[in-house]
């Protein structure tokens, strides 16, 4: 991974308006891998009686951590969106935990990535969530990276 | 002279059914944080998912973030789901919708799988979907959800997802 490709990707998920509201965290990012976490917030409760984090901000997290991991990708993508994205609910987070969503793009295309992605609360031992998903990607103008 | 009883007022039964989606709809955190409303024909719904600024994923285009769009599909099938359970005890009078308060709400359905399927992207404007139930039984659903924007006809996103169904022997409410 180079300093700039790290940079680019930071600034990728920092330029997220989305990423921004939920609190999302690089934590690591490189060579088609991504790290993304995000704080327990009372505001993305699904259950008020478990206090359980709603799906729908699991894959939120998902779905960026996979972005992220297309983007760091050494082939050099320059953009990237989602085709379809499947998500596998495991168990409910513990409340009170931080998620953290860990992105791999195993296998790239001309034109598409494909991604798995795992979610974990603070017991990294059992995962909260997995994912796969296939993502477009964008190469720079002018052939081939 | 007729012993059938008078039908109730249009207005009580509106209160009523409007009373009861209200009170799951607020019930949840997050749904009141992506800013989801549901609009209601009879039984039938329309989730609708108003534009903010912080549902953008993407800041050049810009368009919705696809985790929003996966959130709103998934809140609008579980919504649905619900609702289906709310509907018919409360029409054959076995749930008062008036107890339905926090603390008090029915379980809901747990999702166990969500598939999302993004057709084109999510424009910076309001977001349509609704959900439709496949198959409910008495511990598994299946159901599928389509979003649109502009036309109702060019979808910019649908998905199906599984759900484990609350055990009604063990609803919160009775």
């Amino acid at each position: 991974m180079t300093d700039r490709k790290a940079l680019v990707a930071r600034a990728f998920i920092e330029a997220i308006p989305h990423a921004r509201a939920i609190g999302m965290r690089l934590d690591e990012i490189g060579d088609g891998l991504a790290v993304i976490s995000m704080p327990y917030d009372p505001r993305l409760v699904g259950d008020p009686e478990t206090g359980v984090i709603h799906g729908g901000a699991v894959s939120a997290l998902m779905d960026t951590c996979g972005g992220a991991a297309v983007m760091s990708h050494p082939t050099g993508a320059v953009g990237t969106a989602t085709l379809d994205l499947r998500i596998d609910y495991m168990r409910p987070a513990a409340p009170g935990q931080r998620i953290t969503a860990r992105a791999e793009c195993y296998h790239v295309t001309r034109s598409v990535a494909f991604v798995r992605a795992t979610a974990f609360d603070e017991d990294g031992a059992r995962p909260v969530a997995s994912a796969t998903g296939a993502f477009t990607l964008e190469r720079p103008a002018g052939g081939a990276a | 002279m007729s012993r059938r009883p008078k039908p109730e007022p249009v207005q009580i039964v509106k209160e009523r059914r409007d009373g009861a989606l209200s009170a799951l709809v607020h019930g949840v955190p997050y749904i009141q944080f992506l800013g989801i409303t549901f609009d209601r024909r009879g039984d039938e719904l329309t989730a609708v998912l108003p534009f903010d600024e912080k549902l953008i994923g993407n800041p050049m285009i810009p368009a919705l973030h696809g985790g929003v769009t996966a959130a709103f599909l998934e809140v609008t099938a579980i919504i649905e789901l619900s609702w289906s359970l709310v509907w018919e005890r409360m029409e054959s009078g076995q749930l008062d919708p008036a107890s339905l308060a926090p603390g008090h709400l029915p379980r809901l359905p747990k999702t166990i799988d969500f598939t999302v399927d993004y057709l084109r992207s999510g424009l910076p404007r309001d977001a349509y979907a609704r959900a439709r139930i496949n198959r409910s039984g008495r511990r598994y659903a299946s159901v599928h959800v389509e979003a649109w924007q502009d036309n109702r006809s060019r979808l910019f996103a649908q998905g199906t997802g599984h759900f484990l169904m609350p055990d009604p022997g063990a609803g919160r409410d009775g």
